[in-house]
């Protein structure tokens, strides 16, 4: 272990531990947004528990179908992308517990992450065989792909400006005031990584290959019990280690837990709103709105810089 | 304005009397050779573009087969029935009417589910002989009288024995007004 | 009844299997010769299995309070019953405050309701989607259609009891049941869930012979494989 500088082994507990503490906020929280959407409809809305009474259902159901190798290995791949995003990037700046794993060129680790649980996600559904599966997955790389372009020059931009490639020290730039944040340093390139984040939250407009009222509910059609609850977890955790990364980059990042829930509750309520009042697109218009505004943003971002 | 139609087309086929249901809707008997003339005039020249359904009843004492082609001219909004007389024959298929799916192409899908349905054969229709609604029916069509849907269903799905059926007029009047009907008495 | 002909018999014919289903030889385009078997190449058709329950009665109870407070509906709707089921999602009855939500794929379904009459081909379709629900599942039917026939009592072609062909676990009665029938319903099955009487999939496992009998003899051109997973 020697390659690793400051490695310890508590580390490994420490990372746990913020796993554990995200998952349960990703459960509690997309619940609690979709009570407020129902609110918003006049409806009760589903109990703030009800996303852990699904798991264990889930988890109870007696019988499993397999389809092989590549079925079973999807919702895994789905959940490492997830759990992978948040070990390798600072879930609390300063804090020696929730570190993780962070390191000096951790940001590009963690934009492929941003796309790892899709690519195996679309290995697996291919391999479950069913037409919808495959036409879902297919509809939702595209999106993702072209979403995830302003991001990576928002990012780009954000390298230069502040001439690393290392979350901790780009969050530890921002510190001190509020204007300290890129969101008041950069604007530009914060835009364009918000249009990749409403983009990539796999909510409406952009989420014509996951919506249930779509093709029937795209790449998890054919999954069930376990392989459901895998990625159910996934679905509580992934959105918010992406939120992480955006209020670590953009919004000076969370000195504590109590500002990690405010922060990464805002920004994800961004995504929501913009949700609420938009119908959905489909995949050519959505992919057309990140090549003509997203893009030129983008670039625009990294000349200014 | 139907009562004109009908005068300027008299004189040359042969109609039966006309049934006025309304001002606007009229049933006419015409003759099999001549309902392609006459469904052609009324499309092209007298505005029926629409052809609303064509339908069958089973005349089974008669031994006849009625087809009623209902048509539709939009802007006047007069609703035109031709009713056809076919020869009923008991084999299903045997009895064949005329298609007229070159004048309108829905007609082939109500030819469809005529010949399922009343076992009435339209040669030439697109389609015409695959299955419309039903999967794998062996029996008689089951629109014809002579299929006993009722003898059917209690051979085929089992019942739920202690089914009781009330007259509906009878049973309100008592569960509603037992007084009224004690008095009446 | 006395309007029943009784000279009528129903046709038994058999219905010849369809040509694209029939087990036969091809040539690849490599040119080599294979057999193929449409109905079993495709499907696995191995008989459903009982499945024990938990071995503790405890581990037992608190997966049946769960699934019991999850129930994922297979958005499937026969008859006119599926009218009904809608204004379960709206303000009004709200049926998603306890923990009933409607899915679009029988993989993650628990429930399947069948909102009203059966013709016998949608019979065929609400048998393959059962088939494939995860156990344990669970099966309600609405309305008289689905437990004597109801209005549909001597129609040619839809079933009168369900019962003889999906293990049924709670009947809504009713000419169509009212949302708050259906809602009353949900609440009954949850208690029979928590109960753990809810045992419909092993019911129809222990039972199978019979279910399939009663299926084919009313599913006449069965061209799918015995048990669809």
């Amino acid at each position: 272990m020697t390659d690793f500088p400051n490695f310890q082994w508590a580390q490994v507990g420490y990372a746990l531990l913020t796993l554990f503490i995200v998952i349960n906020y990703g459960m509690v929280m997309t619940a609690v947004v979709r009570k407020i959407g129902a609110r918003v409809g006049g409806r009760y809305g589903i109990p703030v528990w009800q996303n852990y009474v699904d798991l264990l259902k889930n988890i109870a159901l007696r019988s499993k179908i397999s389809h092989g190798v590549m079925y079973y290995l999807g919702p895994v791949f789905r959940l490492t992308g997830g759990v992978g995003l948040l070990m390798f990037v600072p879930t609390i700046y300063g804090s020696e517990w929730h570190q993780n794993f962070s390191y000096a060129g951790d940001l590009i680790l963690a934009l492929y992450f941003v796309f790892f649980g899709t690519l195996g996600m679309a290995l697996g559904a291919g391999e479950s065989g069913h037409p919808h599966s495959a036409i879902g997955v297919s509809r939702g790389l595209a999106q993702v792909t072209m979403a995830e372009l302003p991001l990576a020059l928002g990012v780009y931009a954000l390298s230069l400006q502040y001439g690393t490639l290392d979350i901790t020290k780009i969050v530890a730039a921002q510190q001190g005031s509020i204007f300290n944040w890129t969101l008041f340093t950069n604007p530009i390139a914060t835009v364009a990584a918000m249009i990749a984040f409403v983009g990539t939250m796999m909510r409406s407009p952009f989420d014509v290959a996951m919506a249930p009222q779509e093709i029937p509910i795209g790449p998890p059609t054919e999954y069930h019990s376990s392989y459901l609850a895998l990625m159910q977890t996934n679905r509580a955790l992934f959105p918010v280690a992406k939120v992480v990364i955006y209020m670590n980059l953009f919004f000076g990042g969370a000195t504590s837990w109590a500002e990690f829930a405010i922060k990464v509750f805002c920004l994800y309520m961004v995504s929501v709103v913009i949700g609420v009042v938009h119908p959905r697109f489909r995949v050519e218009q959505s992919i057309r709105f990140f090549l003509k505004w997203g893009l030129p943003i983008g670039v625009l971002a990294i000349l200014v810089v | 304005m139907m009562r004109e139609i009908l005068y300027r087309l008299k004189d040359r086929y042969h109609f039966g009397t006309p049934t006025f249901q309304r001002d606007d809707l009229c049933f006419v008997t015409v003759k099999r050779d001549e309902l392609r003339a006459i469904l052609t005039e009324l499309r092209d020249v007298e505005g029926f573009t629409h052809l609303t359904l064509l339908t069958a009843v089973d005349w089974l004492e008669e031994r006849l087969f009625q087809l009623t082609y209902l048509i539709n001219n939009r802007e006047a909004n007069l609703t035109l029935g031709l009713r056809v007389m076919l020869e009923r024959e008991d084999e299903p298929g045997a009895t064949t009417g005329d298609t007229i799916h070159d004048l309108w192409p829905t007609a082939a899908t109500y030819q469809r589910e005529l010949n399922e349905m009343f076992g009435i054969n339209f040669p030439g229709s697109p389609r015409v002989d695959e299955e419309f609604i039903l999967e794998g029916w062996t029996d008689l069509p089951p629109y014809r009288r002579d299929f006993d849907s009722l003898a059917y269903s209690q051979q085929t799905y089992n019942d739920l024995p202690g089914r009781k059926t009330h007259d509906p007029r009878d049973h309100m009047k008592k569960a509603l007004y037992p007084n009224y009907l004690k008095e009446a008495e | 009844m006395k309007d029943v002909d009784d000279k009528f018999r129903k046709n038994t014919d058999p219905v010849p299997m369809r040509e694209e289903l029939k087990p036969r030889s091809v040539t690849t385009p490599d040119g080599q010769t294979i057999e193929i078997e449409p109905l079993r190449d495709y499907f696995c058709d191995a008989r459903p299995k009982v499945h024990p329950k938990a071995y503790s009665k405890i581990v037992e109870d608190f997966y049946n309070w769960a699934r019991s407070n999850s129930l994922w509906i297979l958005g499937f709707g026969t008859g006119c019953g599926a009218i009904e089921m809608r204004p379960l999602m709206t303000p009004r009855f709200d049926a998603y405050r306890y923990g009933i939500q409607w899915r679009p794929t029988p993989r993650q379904a628990s429930l399947l309701v069948i909102s009203g009459y059966l013709s016998v081909k949608t019979l065929k379709r609400a048998i393959r989607a059962y088939e494939q629900m995860p156990q344990p599942k669970y099966v309600m039917g609405l309305g008289s259609c689905t437990i004597n026939g109801g209005m549909y009592w001597d129609s040619y072609n839809t079933i009168k009891q369900l019962d003889d062909y999906l293990p049924v676990d709670m009947y809504v009665a009713g000419c169509m049941p009212r949302p708050e029938a259906l809602l009353h319903g949900f609440m009954e099955l949850k208690k029979r869930i928590r109960s753990g009487k809810a045992e419909g999939a092993n019911d129809y496992a222990e039972n199978f012979d019979r279910y399939k009998a009663n299926q084919k003899a009313v599913i006449k051109d069965w061209d799918m494989p015995d048990y669809n997973w």
